[in-house]
């Protein structure tokens, strides 16, 4: 499990419920290394900003996180953490490697709309 | 003068400089504030495991920054994350500190420790490649490249280790770099040359990335000749050294050349109460040891500042 604050998804039947339980749902899957960990920690910060979004994690190197490495939108992704963005359960938009705060927040904003 | 936002210290940049000042100060009973944007630990966060910090052995650098970070927050320091700070009023006894969500603090010293960044190529295509081909960490990445050829940039000590460690998972390492010899320790260039899996190529910088979903290729530029080649590559791995986070600091207080904050021996700069320390200073080794170094001396001399201040005022 990753050591983060943010609600860890560790199965298929778990994220399948987190996307359906939710409209807006950030999703950050990674290793507790250098590149995901700032990312981890902006996601930590934006959850009493953005009440209307899901934060959650997924850790990269288990068997079920197939189910985000073999997402279409990651397609050429060869940078952790993927990090992706869902409205009623559909993918809106996905990054790949470590993102500013600036760049989640836009995002966020963008697709999500008012907080 | 609202005494909730007065600090005796303010210390801005939470990384193992900040910290360390922040646990000096806290423990002498100087009531200390620490401003830090981004995550608290600064650059450590990127080190997977560090082996050269004396009296631990082999930790994460995640887990370090927590350590240090309980310490300063133990000992009574306050730490305010996730924000930057704007703006500065260094001139006077007590200084103006005003943070992005545009809360202002007054202190009577303040330690500036804003650390640096590692250096992006600022080219074409860089932006939109980053995560898809572009890696600016080995041990993240380096798997994604298995049995793949990539190209390492630089051709200082982290270029030549790293692009050693990536011979792991890729089939071919080529480093390019802009000079006719390397600025690393004969170690790490003996590793690389022995290395049968790296190629060099010397006097030449990349022009631009290319590719659709992911990288495919680079334009590489002969600095001698100037000719551009395409290159391919299914991934390129950057390590061209540090810039100072010192771009707030300019015309408040004298930075080098360079961006680096001007120091003395006692960690003053040439603003009377304003001290600096770590990886942000004029200095020649960026290691963690001389930069909890540096954070010491910085808090003891505030330490000793506020005293004498304090002393030509009864
Ligand atoms: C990949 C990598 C691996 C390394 N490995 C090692 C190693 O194994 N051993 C070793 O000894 N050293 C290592 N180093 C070097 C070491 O990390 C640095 O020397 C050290 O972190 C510098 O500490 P610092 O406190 O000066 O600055 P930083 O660690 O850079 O921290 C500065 C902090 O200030 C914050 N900040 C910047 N501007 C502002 C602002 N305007 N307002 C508020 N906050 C601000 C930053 O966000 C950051 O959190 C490594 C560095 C890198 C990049």
């Amino acid at each position: 499990m990753l050591n983060t604050n943010l609600k860890h998804i560790e199965d298929v039947v778990e994220y399948n419920k987190v996307l359906k339980e939710n409209e807006n749902v950030m999703l950050v899957c990674g290793r507790m290394g250098p590149m995901c960990i700032p990312v981890y920690g902006i996601a930590e910060e934006l959850e009493n900003d953005y009440k209307n979004v899901k934060f959650c994690d997924f850790e990269f190197d288990t068997q079920e996180a197939d189910v985000i490495r073999k997402l279409p939108e990651v397609r050429g992704f060869m940078g952790i953490p993927f990090t992706i963005y869902y409205k009623n359960g559909k993918v809106v938009k996905a990054t790949s490697s470590i993102q500013t705060k600036e760049q989640v927040k836009t995002i966020l904003d963008k697709e999500f709309g008012v907080k | 003068m609202s005494t909730d936002n007065h600090y005796d210290s303010i210390i801005i940049g939470a990384g193992p400089a900040g910290l360390t000042a922040g646990i000096y100060l806290a423990r002498a009973r100087v009531k200390t504030l620490i401003i830090n944007e981004g995550i608290v630990g600064g650059q450590i966060i990127l080190t997977h495991e560090i082996a050269n910090y004396p009296g631990v052995e082999n930790i994460s650098g995640y887990q370090l920054a927590m350590i240090m970070k309980k310490q300063a927050e133990n000992f009574g320091c306050t730490i305010i994350n996730g924000k930057s700070v704007k703006s500065l009023e260094l001139e006077n006894e007590v200084k103006n500190v005003t943070l992005s969500d545009g809360s202002i603090f007054t202190t009577n010293s303040i330690i500036l420790s804003p650390g640096g960044r590692s250096r992006t190529l600022g080219i074409s295509g860089e932006d939109i490649f980053k995560g898809k081909g572009v890696s600016y960490c080995a041990t993240c990445d380096g798997d994604f490249f298995t049995d793949k050829e990539i190209v390492v940039v630089g051709g200082g000590n982290s270029a030549l280790e790293e692009a050693v460690s990536l011979t792991k998972y890729a089939k071919k390492v080529t480093i390019v770099h802009q000079l006719d010899h390397f600025q690393a320790s004969q170690y790490a260039i003996e590793e690389a040359k022995k290395n049968s899996k790296v190629n060099f190529i010397m006097k030449s910088s990349l022009s631009s990335f290319k590719g659709n979903e992911s990288i495919e290729s680079v334009d590489i530029k002969n600095l001698e000749t100037n000719e551009i080649t395409n290159f391919k590559t299914d991934g390129v791995f950057v390590f061209i050294g540090y810039s100072p986070n010192t771009e707030f600091l300019k015309d408040k207080v004298e930075l080098n050349r360079r961006g680096e904050i001007v120091v003395k021996e006692d960690m003053s700069t040439n603003i009377e109460g304003v001290y600096a320390a770590g990886d942000s200073i004029t200095k020649l080794y960026r290691q963690i040891t001389t930069t909890v170094a540096d954070g010491t001396i910085s808090a003891l001399s505030v330490s000793n500042y506020l005293e004498k201040s304090r002393i030509n005022k009864n």
